[in-house]
């Protein structure tokens, strides 16, 4: 997983709350390969027409097709578990998205394939997307270690994140490497939950 | 001891250790799809393998074709959903973990098939690469949904790291209404609470309500656990669970089944445990309820109309509301019974089961259906009973289409899926734009509301049907 760790880019403003992972990538495009399709799939149904031609949606054209940054309201990534909407996200060059409130499995899909899914309250989102939307195409900074996000104001607003999740996005860690370090304890938690549980685990009967 | 709750007990029975924050919890049993192949791929291009085959359960169900299937998997005419299932097919052989493939005499849906089989059982940590995995929480296990990377992390460990979440419990009190069932409740509860009402949540349902429905309304309500932001949803198992399970073929037997369900017994909440949250709904008061809009939570009693933005005080409240109108085509103060349908949809892990094809039978043998009408059963077993009550008859006689299992016209990936601007009354979960396919129109409802949509054409309150 490539690293995350300052990242100053091109924000877009999503004003609308709910964008789920079936808008990010349809279910048709689930079965592509993980690779550079995943740029066209992502929002596919609001930037095409069925006839095949491009809609007005924002990240057709520039300044946001170089986006790095979505700014968005709460709720962010709720629904599908599909995997290829992060796919989606960072084949088109998002590294971050920034909301209010984030669907809990978008949240983890996105730290384990290096993305920052980054929490600022209602209020602050909502006064950047409006500084967005005042200039379009202006970027904003975020810096992983000081948890900082500087805004088109050159404001400095504050984030929280899971201090192991803050390490393994900066250090680009993969998550089964850091699991397989503890294989003697999860071989002795086996041994005692089946000791306990002997009916465990399941076995079809003959 | 503190006492603990049954989300509590589970998430202890589970720990193995906590590190930087993060507790690293045991799994039992993970579900995989044809969708799991971006998963399997990873795993492999890790170099690493499936750590505990025999706990790992494949399923096609997202990819198969619902109608034609004679010639098999090769028999499928559109080289990428082919692919797709075929391929899963494969990696599942290659990996040694268990398939119910295409041709599997119990083939179905992920979360229809493991409990039928007694995969799922209470006290387990059960992972599913869906969001709906939810579902089996109402045997009384913690059930999560996960994206690809964590369902390779469990493949290789059998364990996933978790943060703690909150509880909450949803009690739920009173006698359902005539032609009132499960997925009215969790519409209702979606629509009170909404979409991410539950976000961070582990949900616990329970109350008088809860405790009468069947196993296939429980499963109903946890299903859309995740709709209202819950990654997490269950139900405390009592006697109805013990009796589910019993014979099941995955199922303890002997000496192993009563020391199972003394476990089990020990699962309930303690006095006193606290909850984070607690949420109540008066059952009493909900209607068969239908959705007007493009989220679960913007649903109505059938009486009821569609709501007029203009009413609406909240910018931007406001400015939600006629999103949903003009992708949904509807004006507002339309009564929704006035919704004119061009198709229904019966079917998908939320109403699939052999009680949501009794109930919409119910209705359907009052009729004629108006409108393209298909069943598609949630597995070979509920299609076997529901054949042998004459279910499928019944559906044949009012014109509706009977089909072969898998998550069709839910997730629209099979080739099963609407033209864009048509309209549907779906027993699926998710009326997202698009969701049904390009330009498809959704309105979710039970199996009984949808069985009466087709016979009237519209969105029809099922109560003037019956009566």
């Amino acid at each position: 997983m490539e690293p995350f760790t300052t990242l100053n880019a091109i924000a877009v403003p999503m004003h609308e709350a709910n964008i789920d992972t079936n808008q990010l990538c349809p279910t048709r495009y689930n079965k592509v390969p993980r690779g550079p399709r995943y740029r066209e799939i992502l929002f596919y149904d609001q930037r095409n027409r069925p006839d095949g031609t491009k809609t007005e949606f924002m990240l057709n054209a520039a300044p946001y097709d170089q986006s790095g940054i979505i700014v968005a309201d709460r709720n962010f990534g709720c629904g599908s578990s599909r995997e290829t909407a992060v796919y989606a996200l960072y084949e088109f060059g998002i590294r971050c998205v920034i909301a209010p409130s984030f669907g809990d499995i978008f949240a983890s899909n996105c730290a384990k394939n290096g993305l920052l899914a980054l929490t600022l309250p209602d209020e602050q989102c909502a006064a950047i997307r409006r500084q967005l939307q005042d200039q379009p195409g202006a970027k904003i900074s975020i810096d992983l270690a000081a948890q900082t996000v500087t805004d088109v104001a050159g404001k400095t607003h504050r984030f929280e994140i899971p201090e192991v999740r803050k390490r393994c996005l900066l250090e680009g860690l993969d998550d089964i490497a850091r699991t397989q370090q503890y294989s003697r304890q999860i071989e002795d938690f086996e041994k005692s939950y089946y000791g306990n549980n002997p009916w465990l685990p399941v076995t079809a009967r003959e | 001891m503190k006492p603990r709750t049954l989300i509590e007990k589970l998430w202890d029975a589970h720990h193995v250790l906590t590190a930087e924050g993060e507790s690293l919890m045991y799994v039992d049993v993970a579900l995989a799809q044809e969708n799991t192949l971006h998963g399997f791929v990873e795993l492999e291009k890790s170099g690493r393998s499936v750590a505990r085959p025999q706990q790992i359960f494949a399923f096609t169900d997202h990819y198969v074709p619902t109608t034609g299937r004679s010639k098999g998997p090769e028999g499928i005419a559109d080289a990428g959903i082919r692919n797709m299932v075929i391929d899963l097919q494969n990696m599942a052989k290659k990996h040694g973990v268990t398939l119910f493939g295409m041709d599997h005499q119990h083939q179905g849906i992920m979360h229809i098939v493991p409990p039928e089989q007694g995969i799922i059982q209470p006290g387990m940590m059960v992972i599913g690469n869906d969001s709906h995995t939810s579902t089996h929480g109402a045997f009384g296990s913690l059930a999560y949904g996960v994206g690809a990377s964590e369902f390779a992390h469990v493949m290789a460990t059998q364990t996933l790291w978790q943060r703690k979440p909150k509880t909450m419990r949803i009690v739920i009190d009173g006698a359902l209404g005539f032609g009132v069932h499960a997925k009215d409740v969790i519409l209702a509860l979606i629509a009170k609470i909404g979409v991410d009402g539950a976000t961070g949540c582990a949900i616990e349902y329970a109350g008088s309500t809860i405790a009468a429905l069947s196993m296939a309304g429980r499963m109903t309500i946890c299903n859309m656990s995740i709709e209202a932001g819950g990654r997490v949803g269950l139900i405390a198992p009592d006697d109805k669970t013990f009796a589910w399970m019993e014979g099941r073929p995955y199922a303890p037997t002997g000496k192993a089944w009563e020391r199972a369900l003394d476990g089990w017994r020990a699962l309930a909440n303690d006095t006193g445990a606290k909850f984070d949250r607690e949420v109540t709904l008066d059952a009493a008061a909900i209607a068969p309820t239908a959705t007007w809009g493009i989220n679960p939570a913007q649903a109505a009693p059938v009486t009821g109309t569609v709501p007029n933005p203009a009413e609406e005080k909240d910018a931007k409240k406001r400015a939600e509301l006629e999103i949903a109108l003009e992708y949904m085509a509807l004006r507002p103060g339309t009564a929704l019974q006035d919704i004119k349908l061009d198709r229904v949809f019966i079917g998908s892990c939320t109403n699939a089961r052999i009680e949501d094809l009794r109930a919409a039978a119910e209705v359907a043998k009052r009729g004629k259906a108006k409108i393209t009408t298909w069943v598609v059963p949630g597995s070979m077993a509920v299609k076997r009973q529901a054949e042998a009550e004459g279910l499928d008859q019944i559906f044949i006689k009012a014109g509706f289409e009977w089909r072969d299992p898998g998550c069709s016209m839910c997730t629209a990936i099979n080739g099963d899926h609407l033209q864009p601007g048509e309209r549907c009354a779906s027993t699926s979960n998710r009326n997202f734009r698009n969701r049904q396919g390009p330009g498809g129109r959704t309105h979710l409802v039970s199996p009984a509301m949808a069985a009466a949509a087709a016979l009237k054409g519209r969105l029809a309150d099922v109560r003037e049907i019956l009566n």
